[in-house]
C-alpha cells in the first residue's frame, strides 16, 4: 500500500497535537479552579463558621442565616414552581390541541432560558417590589427566582413527557381510562425522572444564583425563622459570597463561602446522576 | 349466521383530505372471529380502530356513518366513550405493557372502573392472566416489571390486561405480527378458547393465519370493503376478481 504523502501525516500530526493542547488547557484551568477555591477555601470551614451569624460584638463571621436562606428559598421556590411548571408542561404536551399556540409558548420559554438572571431581577425588584409592594426578602427573591426557573422545569418536563411512548397513552385510554387518569398513571410515572433531573438541576441554580436575588432577596445577614425570612433582607450562600468581598472586605470567609458552594453542587450533581440512573433501573425493570 | 354484535352502516372516514374507509358496511357476530384482511394501507387497522374510536385521538380525522354495538351507535352524543371501551377492549400490535408489575398491569383496567378490593383485584388478575394463558409462567412473578418478560409474553400480559376488565368484543390490530412463531401459535390458541365468551375482530397481514383461526374474514382494498363471507367460503370460493388475486398472492 502507499505511504500517506508527508504532508498529510504532517497535518494528522499537527491537528492531533492542537486537539491534545486544548483538552489540556481545558483541564488545567478546570482543576486550577477547583483545587485553588478548596485550598483557599477548605480552612475557612469551621463549626463556628457553619454555626453561628455576622457578630461584630462576638467578632463571629457566621454563614449559618445564610445556609438557611439558601435552604428557604429552595423550598419556597421549588414548592411553587413544581406544581406549576409540571402542570404547565402537562397541559402543553397532553391536552392543549391549538398547535400554533403550544409552538409559540415552547418558543417563548426557550427564549426565557436563555436570559441573563439580572434581568429577572430587574423585573422582580420592580414587580415584587415597586408594584405588589413586598420588601426584601425570601418572599420577594423566591418568586423572582420562580420566574427564573419555570421555563427550565416547563422545558425539561415537556421533553420527559414527549419520550413517553405513544403506545402507554394508547394501552390507557383502550382500558376505558379517561385523560386525567392516563396522565396521573401512566404518563407522569414514566416521565418522572426527567421530572426530577429538571429539578435537582434547577435547585442548582437557586444554590448558585446571585444575581437575580440582589435586588430583591436583600444582601442581609441577620439570623430568621422563615416566617421573619419571608420580607426580611436575606442573603442566601452565593449573594453572601459577594457581600462579604464588597462590603465587609473579608475575603477568607468568602473563600469558604465558595468552597461550600462547590461542595454543595458537587453533591446535587452526584444525586441527579444517582436519581436518572435509580430511575432507569426501576423502569427497565429488575431483569 | 348468528346475530351480528357490532356491526357498520356505510362508514366513511377522511384523514384530512384523504378518503380511508368508503361506505363500508359490515356485520361481527358474536361468538366468533372476523378478520379483516387486505394489502397495506386498505384501511383494515383504521376500520379496526373506529370500533372502539381510538382513531380520535388523530386531530384530522372526520367520520360519517353509523357504527352499532348491540345496537346503539357509538358516535351518539349520550355514548361514553370510556364505558364504550370498557366493553370494547383492544390489544394493539407492539406489545405495550405499562412500566409497573404485572399486577398493577391487568388490575389497571379494573381499578379504572372503580374495583378496589383486594380480594376482587386478586381473583380477577388470576383469572385474566388463566384466560390469557399465562397464568403458570407469572404467577410467581407479579410483582415483578411486566417489561421484564419476553415479547411474546408481553403480549399474552397485555391481552390478559384488556380481558381484566371484562369486555365484550375484544380487537386484536395484528397481534402476532411483532412475535416469534411459537409465540403466535400460542396466541391464536387462545383466541380460538377465547371466543367461546368473546367476540374477537383481528387484523391481519397473514393469510395462513386468517385461514386458521377465523370464521369470517372481510377483504378491504384501498378503503373499500370489496367482500366478507365466511372463511372457508371466502377462501375457496372468492366472489370478486380482486379477492382471488389477493389471497392467491397475486398482489399485496
Amino acid at each position: 500500500m502507499e505511504r500517506l504523502s508527508f504532508q498529510r501525516r504532517f497535518y494528522g500530526k499537527i491537528l492531533r497535537g492542537t486537539l491534545y493542547l486544548c483538552g489540556g488547557l481545558t483541564c488545567a484551568v478546570l482543576s486550577f479552579l477547583i483545587a485553588y477555591v478548596l485550598y483557599r477555601g477548605l480552612r475557612g470551614i469551621t463549626w463556628e463558621l457553619l454555626t453561628t451569624q455576622r457578630s461584630i460584638i462576638n467578632k463571629t463571621n457566621g454563614i449559618l442565616p445564610n445556609i438557611l436562606n439558601t435552604l428557604y428559598i429552595i423550598l419556597l421556590s421549588m414548592g411553587i414552581v413544581l406544581p406549576l411548571g409540571v402542570g404547565a408542561a402537562v397541559y402543553l404536551t397532553e391536552y392543549a390541541s391549538n398547535h400554533r399556540m403550544v409552538a409559540l409558548i415552547e418558543f417563548a420559554t426557550e427564549i426565557l432560558t436563555g436570559i441573563p438572571s439580572i434581568i429577572f431581577g430587574l423585573v422582580g425588584m420592580l414587580f415584587f417590589g415597586q408594584l405588589l409592594g413586598l420588601s426584601y426578602g425570601i418572599l420577594a427573591g423566591g418568586l423572582t427566582l420562580v420566574v427564573m426557573i419555570l421555563p427550565t422545569i416547563v422545558r425539561t418536563t415537556q421533553e420527559s413527557l414527549k419520550t413517553v411512548p405513544q403506545s402507554y397513552r394508547e394501552g390507557a385510554l383502550g382500558l376505558g381510562a379517561g385523560k386525567w387518569r392516563m396522565v396521573r398513571t401512566v404518563v407522569l410515572p414514566s416521565a418522572i425522572d426527567g421530572i426530577v433531573t429538571g429539578c435537582i438541576l434547577s435547585v442548582g441554580r437557586i444554590v448558585g444564583e446571585s444575581a437575580a436575588l440582589l435586588f430583591t432577596a436583600g444582601m442581609g445577614v441577620a439570623l430568621h425563622g422563615f416566617w421573619e425570612a419571608l420580607n426580611s433582607s436575606s442573603a442566601t450562600l452565593s449573594v453572601a459570597l459577594y457581600a462579604y468581598v464588597n462590603e465587609y472586605a473579608n475575603v477568607d470567609v468568602a473563600m469558604a463561602i465558595a468552597a461550600v458552594l462547590m461542595l454543595i453542587t458537587l453533591a446535587i450533581n452526584l444525586t441527579a446522576a444517582q436519581m436518572s440512573r435509580r430511575f432507569k433501573r426501576e423502569q427497565e425493570g429488575a431483569r | 349466521m348468528k346475530q351480528p354484535i357490532m356491526r357498520t352502516n356505510r362508514l366513511n372516514l377522511w384523514y384530512g383530505e384523504t378518503h380511508a374507509l368508503k361506505d363500508v358496511t359490515l356485520d361481527m357476530p358474536e361468538h366468533q372471529i372476523t378478520a379483516l384482511i387486505g394489502p397495506s394501507g386498505c384501511g383494515k387497522s383504521t376500520f379496526l380502530k373506529t370500533l372502539d374510536r381510538m382513531n380520535e385521538l388523530i386531530p384530522s380525522v372526520r367520520i360519517q356513518g353509523e357504527v352499532l354495538y348491540r345496537g346503539k351507535n357509538i358516535f351518539d352524543a349520550q355514548m361514553d366513550v370510556t364505558s364504550l371501551r370498557r366493553y370494547v377492549g383492544m390489544v394493539f400490535q407492539k406489545p405495550n405493557p405499562f412500566p409497573m408489575s404485572i399486577y398493577d398491569n391487568i388490575a389497571y383496567g379494573p381499578r379504572t372502573h372503580g374495583i378496589r378490593g383486594k380480594g376482587e383485584l386478586d381473583a380477577l388478575v388470576e383469572r385474566s392472566l388463566r384466560n390469557a394463558a399465562i397464568w403458570d409462567e407469572v404467577k410467581d412473578r407479579l410483582k415483578k416489571s411486566a417489561l421484564s418478560l419476553s415479547g411474546g409474553q408481553q403480549q399474552r400480559i397485555c391481552i390478559a390486561r384488556a380481558l381484566a376488565v371484562e369486555p365484550d368484543v375484544l380487537l386484536m390490530d395484528e397481534a402476532t405480527s411483532a412475535l416469534d412463531p411459537i409465540s403466535t401459535s400460542k396466541i391464536e390458541d387462545l383466541m380460538a378458547d377465547l371466543k367461546q365468551s368473546y367476540t374477537i375482530v383481528i387484523v391481519t397481514h397473514n393469510m395462513q393465519q386468517a385461514a386458521r383461526v377465523s370464521d369470517r374474514c372481510a377483504f378491504f382494498l384501498h378503503g373499500e370493503l370489496v367482500e366478507s363471507n365466511g372463511t372457508e367460503q371466502m377462501f375457496s370460493m372468492p366472489k370478486d376478481k380482486r379477492t382471488e388475486d389477493y389471497i392467491t398472492g397475486r398482489f399485496g
